[in-house]
């Protein structure tokens, strides 16, 4: 293959390019070396190192960690539905026009302000405590299901927002149109503004469930035992950290790759729309 | 002797004689003060109504009748909180030694150091009448088939997987009071604790609670033996151990043991 004859402008622009590159490389590391050579000579490091990066209770703790976050993917794959479902579902109710349906509206503005305004593990406490408190028979007393409950509970109620954004961001003028075309009110949303609205937030859909991946964790206190737990049992037992940075590693491997697809996503609607 | 009045101080139970002892000099955190950490909160019976200041409960009283072996007056004595995490966590502590049931295990040595044990913590089931109307009782066979829960900063959790082994995988808590509520909420079946907190949950926090059966401290390959924890090096730990030693070899220990953990004889002992 025969090599592209440069411009003047083109090559010029190469080395620039290549000069800002070797820049960035080079102070990246410069940061990086001095980050790794500044740090040990703390005088608490040998101590720190022993309690938050130790080796071996890294590799002995490590498949027991990934084990217990399987835990953690399943919970989070059958919340995510229902809190897309849910959260959906009470953007609607909040867009109804018709009088007759005010309470509807209400109830679903009360329901956003109040899961909204409570701390997610205080949600989980109270439902996954309280409500099998009153004597509901097993297996429906389990804390896996009102765990569930309560994440759904608070995550739709952010996620609902997100597509109230949404649809109140398709200008008004397109129902105007649906309108005279004869589309009846619910058929506009259905077929016109939905389909527009949930494209629109997939980008901060994302993050939302990038954050639900995390608070998955919060269930731990009523009982599963699923990654967070399973690191503080090693805590306590070997009195060492470690288990939690080995913890965090694997929840960066998820959220990690996610949060960038999610910027993806934006970049792309952002250039879409410009 | 010390002066009359510094040993009248000592009020909580038949003082012993007050040590001329300055063995802790120039070691504590303050200079004439002791400074000393239990949970936050406190639980019976280890320490009454969540206030040490008061001397009263097993580990209060051990840690003033410690503090007066040592040359410590009472109110030369200062209490702290602390969590577990932040009683392990590298660094400079707050408290010149820590108690709060907790377990000495060669792992956790590594990180702090433990003064010689001053108890051996026998380990109970707790569960509730409903249970043993059932047909549960206390052998391994029926303890096998129970929804399990514990403290998950305990060592009842390696416990409950090495000695009883249930056939579904127990649940684990933050602390004492979430287990208790997971056993109200019929999530669990029985819990593991240490005797003496099972006693208490089963008498004072529990409407129905049942004590089914313990496994004796000297049942198990590693019996559990509470501590108190110190830093890694704290030159403290010699001092501390010698009065642990005259306390236990004059008979105080044992009176403020049976003054506080006097009741938990008669539970059965599970095969």
């Amino acid at each position: 293959m025969q090599r592209p004859v440069l411009t003047r402008r083109q090559a010029y622009e190469a080395r620039v390019r290549r000069r800002a590159t070797l820049v960035a490389g080079g102070s990246t590391l410069g940061v990086l070396a001095a980050l790794l050579i500044l740090v040990p000579l703390a005088p608490g490091w040998p101590a720190v190192k022993k309690s938050f990066f130790n080796t071996q209770v890294f590799a002995d703790t490590f498949p027991g960690l990934l084990n217990a976050f399987l835990l953690d993917v399943a919970i989070f794959a059958w919340s995510a539905p229902l809190i897309f479902a849910l959260g959906l579902l009470v953007a609607l109710a909040r867009d109804v026009r018709a009088p007759a349906a005010y309470p509807l509206r209400l109830f679903a503005i009360l329901y956003t302000d109040i899961f909204r305004g409570v701390p997610v593990i205080l949600v989980i406490y109270l439902v996954g405590f309280g409500i099998p408190g009153l004597g509901l028979p097993r297996p429906w007393n389990s804390p896996y299901i009102w765990g569930t409950v309560a994440l759904v509970l608070t995550y739709a109620a952010y996620v609902s927002e997100v597509f109230r954004t949404g649809i109140e961001g398709i200008h008004q003028s397109q129902r105007a149109a649906a309108a005279s075309l004869g589309l009846s009110n619910s058929d506009a949303m259905r077929f016109v503004i939905l389909p527009q609205a949930i494209r629109k937030v997939v980008p901060a859909n994302m993050n939302l469930f990038i954050a639900l991946q995390k608070d998955v964790a919060l269930l731990s206190f009523i009982g599963p035992v699923e990654i967070f737990r399973q690191a503080g049992v090693y805590k306590s037992l070997m009195a060492n950290f470690t288990p939690y940075v080995g913890a965090a590693l694997i929840f960066l491997a998820i959220t990690i790759p996610a949060t960038r697809y999610a910027d993806y996503l934006m970049s792309k609607q952002l250039k879409a729309r410009s | 002797m010390r002066p009359l009045t510094l040993a009248l101080a000592a009020t909580l139970f038949a003082a012993p004689a007050l040590a001329q002892n300055d063995c802790a000099a120039g070691l504590t955190l303050d200079e004439g003060k002791l400074t000393i950490a239990t949970g936050n909160p406190a639980y019976s019976p280890w320490v009454m109504n969540d206030a040490p200041e008061s001397g009263e409960g097993f580990e209060a009283a051990v840690a003033y009748a410690v503090a007066a072996e040592m040359g410590f007056s009472n109110d030369q004595v200062v209490w702290v909180r602390s969590s577990f995490d932040e009683a392990i966590q590298p660094g400079a502590k707050n408290f010149d030694f820590n108690l709060q049931q907790y377990s000495i295990t060669p792992e956790r040595d590594e990180i702090v150091d433990f003064s010689t044990p001053y108890y051996e913590a026998a380990m109970a089931v707790l569960t509730r009448k409903t249970l043993v109307d059932g047909g549960a009782e206390a052998s391994l066979e029926s303890l096998r088939g129970l929804i399990w829960g514990a403290d998950a900063n305990t060592t009842a959790v390696p416990m409950l997987a090495e000695v009883i082994a249930p056939e579904k995988d127990p649940l684990l808590y933050g602390d004492n009071a979430d287990v208790v509520e997971a056993m109200k909420a019929n999530q669990i079946d029985a819990a593991l604790f240490d005797l003496p907190t099972a006693l208490y949950l089963s008498a004072v926090v529990l409407d129905d609670g049942v004590i089914l059966g313990q496994f004796p401290a000297d049942r198990s390959e590693s019996p559990d033996a509470f501590g108190l924890l110190f830093e890694e090096g704290n030159p403290l730990k010699a001092c501390v151990d010698t009065a642990l030693a005259s306390l236990k070899e004059n008979g105080s220990l044992a009176a403020i043991e049976a003054e506080w953990l006097s009741e938990s004889t008669g539970v059965p002992v599970i095969d």
